[in-house]
């Protein structure tokens, strides 16, 4: 060590003195952050614990659980039709969706197909279910960022779209309308130029949400370059549908999958954005909006005749086997794994539902963010709690 | 408000209370599960639109609200967070129980993990029934509740006697659409 002159080891020590003065001041308190279980912004009972450093997160998990209701062991003790009442709760805004991949693998399992009116019906009514959930997403992310109209309409232009799914299937929220070889019922007289009108109106809905939210000066800067996903990380923690699209993977179940639903015989696109960031997947999901109701135009022009129900046995036994079919949900990805031992239920039913992987990237995501944004970021992942803990 | 802490209320300056009361209470959502949604429609909708009964669905936090709707299914797991925030109430409360699961476990009834009934933690005043039930069923339930509230003895309820009636003997609780709970 070299020798310091007097004068030198107090400008030192002077030195070192007014660097610790300064980082006195400038230092930031460690403190844990704890959101929900009840919480607006998590769109139920989500928890999120975070821990902060000043105001940003160093480190972030959810808590889920708090509204898990144990599907899997209740199918076990269900009939293969009480499972289909059952498992409409699991996403509660697109219920129809979930019925579909069940029934289809069900299906499967008893080789029986649908006829092709009641597949048309079906994916009709999975689009409406999809505008349904999605349409209300629209609204609800403007209360996320403290603009309350959004939600308004939401709630306005999604009432005709309950009501064309009551319509139809008798069930405002949980329709229980589906059926092993094809649909309980046929459409209503005058349905579906009712729904013509109700699509128009749709549309309008989401030109006023790209101008009054996407537009919004204030909306843009909460959620451009923030939370960015990038393609990589978005396959390996398993996102699924829009989360993955705007990350700009080019995947979609209804194009990549060959299903007995019609959308073989319709024209969309799929919507990619190459960001990954919440705007992207908030931009994503109204694309996704309209693409749906571009669909269900299609298919109200070109449904086919003939019976909407297969010859299927009065009670329903399943022969023994196992089938995987997943669907592409309005939240992303669902598919059930049905084992059957040749019973009146399931043996074991594995449900892969899209929200508990979307929300498993949120400790990832969320690292290094400010405390406003964690809401902007949950929002624009878009999770149904039933949809994560089942 | 001395006269109510003494108890010591006299009936007509007790209805223009409950009038008063019954027109201006501020509800907190707690949305727990399906039925949330359906409460939003009712409470937030330009449908349903709850504040034409005098209902006022947006209180910050519990302790500014005088009724709660649980809407939904309550599990174990949540139950306790229930009981909180409800104990974060202040008095007068009341509780609406919204959708079959809140009212005794729906069609969880045999799940191991849901709570079958809210009604096992905290009190219930109306139950609404249905799985989830429309926006106009949890409307008659406020609507109900409400002739509850004008019929309250508010000085009984400031001793802590719970809902205790002025006039008619009917302290059990309400089911929209039906009769009294067996």
């Amino acid at each position: 060590m070299t020798m310091l002159s007097e004068r030198q080891q107090l400008s030192y020590i002077a030195a070192q003195a007014a660097d610790a003065r300064l980082n006195v001041e400038l230092e930031t308190e460690g403190m844990t952050l704890n959101i929900g279980p009840q919480h607006p912004a998590t769109h139920g009972t989500l928890r999120i614990i975070a821990r902060l450093d000043g105001e940003q997160v160093v480190w972030a998990e959810p808590v889920a659980g708090y509204m898990h209701r144990g599907y899997e062991k209740l199918t076990e003790v269900r009939t293969y039709p009480q499972v289909t009442a059952l498992i409409n709760r699991i996403d509660w805004l697109g219920s129809f969706a979930n019925e579909v991949p069940f029934i289809l693998a069900a299906e499967q399992l008893m080789e029986v197909e649908a006829p092709p009116r009641a597949q048309h019906i079906r994916t009709i009514l999975f689009e409406l279910s999809r505008i349904a959930n999605v349409s209300l997403f629209l609204g609800d992310l403007g209360v996320q960022m403290g603009a309350v109209t959004p939600v308004f309409m939401a709630f306005r232009d999604r009432e005709y779209v309950l009501n064309l799914i009551e319509g139809a299937t008798g069930g405002r929220f949980h329709p229980n309308f589906d059926r092993i070889g094809g649909l309980k019922d046929d459409l209503p007289k005058g349905w579906i130029d009712e729904t013509r009108q109700v699509m128009k109106k749709l549309r309008n809905f989401c030109d006023e949400i790209e101008d009054l939210l996407f537009g919004n000066e204030i909306f843009q800067s909460r959620t451009r370059g923030i939370g960015v996903i990038p393609a990589e990380v978005a396959k390996e923690y398993g996102l699924s549908g829009a989360n993955l699209r705007a990350s700009g993977v080019d995947w979609d179940l209804r194009r990549d999958q060959k299903l007995p639903l019609a959308y073989d015989k319709v024209d969309f696109r799929v919507w990619t954005h190459p960001d990954g960031d919440s705007w992207a997947r908030c931009w994503i999901r109204l694309q996704e909006v309209r693409e749906a109701t571009k669909i269900v135009d299609q298919l109200i022009e070109t449904i086919p005749a003939g019976p909407v129900m297969a010859k299927v046995p009065r009670i329903i036994k399943v022969p023994e086997g196992e089938a995987w079919v997943s669907t592409e949900n309005p939240l992303g990805e669902m598919g059930y794994y049905v084992v059957s031992k040749g019973d009146l239920g399931p043996f074991r039913v594995k449900i892969r539902s899209a929200s508990f992987n979307n929300i498993s990237i949120t400790p990832w995501v969320l690292k290094g963010v400010y405390v406003p944004d964690i809401i902007t970021i949950l929002a624009s992942l878009y999770f149904i709690l039933g949809d994560i803990d089942r | 408000m001395g006269l109510v802490d003494r108890g010591r209320l006299p009936a007509p300056l007790t209805k223009l209370f409950n009038l008063g009361r019954s027109y201006s209470m501020w509800v907190y959502q707690w949305g727990l599960a399906c039925c949330a949604i359906e409460m939003g429609a009712a409470f937030g909708s330009p449908r349903y639109d709850v504040m034409r009964l005098g209902v006022i669905p947006l209180p910050a936090s519990p302790r500014q609200a005088d009724l709660v709707v649980v809407s939904g299914t309550v599990t174990d797991k949540m139950a306790p967070a229930v009981k909180r925030l409800y104990e974060q109430m202040p008095e007068p409360k009341y509780v609406i129980s919204m959708g079959s699961c809140a009212n005794c476990g729906g069609p969880y009834w045999d799940s191991y993990s849901v709570t079958k009934g809210v009604d096992q933690i905290i009190p219930v005043d109306v139950y609404v029934p249905g799985c989830p039930p429309r926006p106009e069923a949890l409307l008659e339930g406020v609507v109900l509740l409400q002739q509850r509230i004008k019929n309250e003895d508010m000085a009984a309820r400031w001793r802590g006697e719970g809902f205790t009636p002025l006039q008619r003997a009917e302290s059990e609780p309400i089911v929209v659409g039906g009769g009294p709970i067996e």
